[in-house]
């Protein structure tokens, strides 16, 4: 048993309301940022007429750990962890987002197998990312065995990853200039039998929920929002396609391979909660078309660029020539050379359009390390979402916004 | 990419032309600096910045704000430089946006009326580099709590300086217990 | 210990548990009218397998504490299933990632909020240390504000080392005292 708390000041409320009651008959209710219907931490002030949203204030920054801040107390090697731990349902995203700007701003050009290496995983993840989202709003709605069926899938690819990564949610793969270490035997054979595993799970939760009567009544004309306001809000990805605008930076301005897949970007009717719960199905079905198709396409080669500049050299070599014992030297306490310069890189997260802004000034550290983060901006849009409706489609609408905390707050 | 929008957004928003380098002043209000990795960039003096954003987003079809931020450099005469990037869904391009502001009185105009999206990420640049946004009637802390002193993000706050909430227990220790 | 026998005597002084106790002229001997045990060892048995968990889930170590609660690695056989969400209903806090300063003031206020008997867990190397986070955000270890019981390190800890953890607090919970009256019994 615990030790009795000591005698404490009272607590301080860390943020500010602004919201009175506007009218006589309504009340304000508080509702987080520990709460069972917000997964992630985030505030929501609404102010009820009834069972019925009038206005709501949206609070976040509950996990903000200084991401910025710690990038720049880091060589450009050494964030990789942190980068994981922004988006931490699709970690590898984020790292070859990252990866990708750094290696624009150096001008290197990755090697093919990397190239679509990094594709397949970044597919492999947000299929990971879809079903973390669609299992945990089923939850939310009580629909346990859809959960169950849903996280028992994305189980499997969290252990194949593992096999691949040493991880299983975050990853630290990508390296500037290529990937940590090349694919183990067997792992190929492996992906095919998850994707099997992931369509027979996958058609069940689609007999269980597609037209069950009460997640239709749950979902359906709830949390609207028209792609005028979607877009006048800042949102993408998976929101924004839902409401009809077939917009994906996969398409519209391609990166990595995906210019020479076949893939589809799946579009919903009216932006609803159904529609982007069908979306997201579709993109996750599209994501396993697009890693079937990657599987064909990899080329051998080497995965790393022959780059001193940011490669480490083989440990053998290190330890026998002087020049590479030096060039690792330099690499681990001064860290890459980064040419001066600033860029904006944006990579179609799980979520939405994931920019990385870096500033660089030369040095071995990262002088600035913005994230453009699709979660924080819907959570600047996400109470269009919620007002009108009723205070228990608070909870189906924020899952179905897929807010990720880390990404949110950094 | 899309050479003729930029090539037309280089002449009618800055039409003299004055090549790379130079600060943007009263006179020479909007500077272009050129493509630099896909993304058009513009300096704009402060006084600048919303009537080049509302032609952006009304001539040019520059309709998702996508983000702003602050650079801080410690020791310049304007210290904080604020960013901003547009993305047009039509054309399917960037343009980044600079202005930069001094220490003593860091204000830019604000974008929450053009753009919804903007309150929220000026309230966080705000937080972290303390640069107003006039016309952006909500500054609350967003990123950080209320009664937090200082800006996280300037260079010259120490990484570690911690401004807690609930005052701190003496550490325990799992061996001692 | 987890999975220790309970001490019970039967009538006759012979301990039940064991198999090969002679009957020695009692009718009875598949069953015992009283029983002798310690009130401690008692309450903590019951105590250790009822642990009713709040998730105070704030990051990363989410993505781990649903693959704990789901199919493959089943809490519910540690007795520690249902999740409470509200903190009067729970005896098992567990902290699962980074909390901050601006969090600090809530995750005080739900550990005030919960009833004696209870343990917390410091899930993830974030609520134990702080962990990578060293800075001006972020809290250095939950035990700057609560005491914790059991800390699982691992960035996020894998499904196994969590089991490890309930294990481990079921065993303290076991081996502790269980002040039910006042403070000496």
């Amino acid at each position: 048993m615990s030790a009795e708390p000591a005698l404490r000041p009272p607590i301080a409320n860390p943020v500010r309301n602004v919201l009175t009651a506007s009218r006589e008959d309504t009340s304000i209710v508080n509702i987080g940022p520990s709460h069972p219907a917000t997964h992630g931490t985030v505030q929501i002030i609404a102010e009820l007429d009834a069972e019925k949203v009038v206005r709501t204030d949206v609070h976040c920054g509950y996990l903000h750990r200084g991401f910025e801040k710690e990038c720049e107390d880091h060589t450009w090697h050494n964030l990789m962890p942190y980068v994981d731990r922004l988006n931490y349902c699709s970690a590898l995203i984020n790292n070859f987002a990252y990866c990708d700007a750094v290696e624009q701003l150096m001008g290197i050009e990755i090697t093919p197998r990397t190239k679509y290496l990094r594709t397949l995983l970044a597919e492999y993840s947000r299929l990971a990312d879809h079903l973390t989202c669609v299992a945990a709003q089923l939850m939310e709605l009580g629909a346990m065995t859809g959960f169950l069926y849903l996280v028992t899938a994305r189980d499997s690819i969290y252990e194949h990853l593992a096999a691949l990564t040493g991880a299983r949610v975050t990853y630290s793969y990508g390296r500037l200039g290529g990937l940590a270490f090349d694919v183990p035997a067997g792992w190929f054979q492996r992906l095919e039998e998850i994707l099997k595993d992931y369509e027979r799970y996958i058609a069940m939760v689609h007999g269980l929920v597609d037209r069950n009567r009460i997640f239709i009544d749950r979902m359906r004309n709830v949390g609207v929002i028209s792609t005028k306001d979607a877009i006048h809000w800042g949102f993408t990805g998976p929101i924004l396609r839902s409401t009809g605008a077939p917009r994906d930076l996969r398409k519209d301005t391609p990166y990595l391979a995906y210019g020479e897949l076949d893939f589809d970007v799946p579009v919903g009717i009216k932006g609803d909660n159904y529609d982007r719960y069908y979306v997201r199905m579709r993109e996750m079905d599209e994501s396993v078309y697009m890693i079937r198709q990657l599987v064909d396409m990899i080329p051998d080669g080497p995965i790393m660029v022959d780059d001193r500049r940011c490669v480490f050299p083989e440990k053998e070599l290190v330890y026998t020539e002087i020049e590479s014992l030096i060039n690792h030297f330099k690499l681990v306490m001064e860290g890459p050379v980064v040419p001066s310069g600033d860029i904006y890189v944006a990579h179609e997260g799980a979520n939405g359009e994931l920019g990385f802004y870096i500033v660089s000034n030369g040095a071995g550290q990262p002088y600035k390390v913005h994230v453009r983060s699709p979660s924080f901006v819907h959570m600047g849009g996400v109470h269009t979402m919620l007002n009108g409706y009723q205070l228990a489609d608070i909870v189906t609408t924020f899952g179905s916004v897929n807010m990720i905390g880390g990404e949110c707050d950094r | 990419m899309s050479a003729p929008l930029f090539d037309r957004l280089r002449e009618q928003l800055s039409p003299g032309e004055a090549g790379q380098e130079g600060q943007p002043s009263a006179d020479m209000p909007v500077i272009c600096r050129g493509v630099q990795h896909q993304v058009l960039v513009f300096a704009l003096a402060p006084s600048a910045v919303l009537p080049v954003a509302r032609r952006l987003r009304d001539d040019f079809g520059f309709d998702l704000f996508l983000d702003v931020t602050a650079v801080d450099w410690p020791g310049d005469a304007l210290r904080f430089e604020v960013v901003w990037h547009f993305y047009s869904s039509t054309d399917k391009v960037r343009v980044r946006l600079k202005t930069r502001v001094p220490e003593q009185a860091p204000a830019v105009p604000s974008l929450a009326p053009l753009y919804g999206a903007a309150g929220y990420m000026e309230r966080e640049c705000h937080d972290m580099y303390g640069v107003t946004f006039d016309g952006n009637a909500d500054l609350r802390p967003i990123l950080l709590y209320e009664g937090f002193v200082g800006h996280p993000l300037r260079k010259d706050y120490p990484k570690q300086k911690e401004q807690p909430l609930v005052p701190y227990l003496p550490p325990q220790s799992a061996l001692v217990r | 210990m987890y999975g220790k026998r309970l001490p019970i005597l039967d009538g006759t002084g012979a301990t039940a548990g064991v198999a090969d106790a002679p009957a020695r002229g009692h009718t009875k001997d598949a069953s015992f009218e009283f029983l002798t045990t310690r009130k401690d060892e008692l309450i903590g048995w019951a105590r250790k397998f009822s642990l009713f968990p709040y998730p105070f889930v704030t990051a990363c170590c989410a993505m781990e504490f649903m693959a704990v609660s789901a199919s493959n690695y089943d809490t519910d056989r540690f007795g520690a299933a249902l999740p409470r969400f509200s903190p009067r209903q729970a005896d098992l806090l567990m902290v699962v990632g980074t909390v901050t300063q601006k969090q600090a003031p809530i995750l005080l206020k739900v550990y005030e909020q919960m009833c004696e008997p209870k343990w917390v867990m410091a899930f993830g190397v974030c609520a134990s240390t702080g962990g990578f986070y060293q800075n001006y955000a972020s809290l250095p270890g939950i035990d700057r504000i609560i005491p914790v019981d059991i800390y699982v390190p691992g960035c996020p800890p894998r499904p196994e080392m969590v089991i490890d953890g309930i294990m481990r607090l079921q065993e303290k919970i076991a081996n502790g005292r269980h002040p039910i009256i006042n403070e000496r019994f």
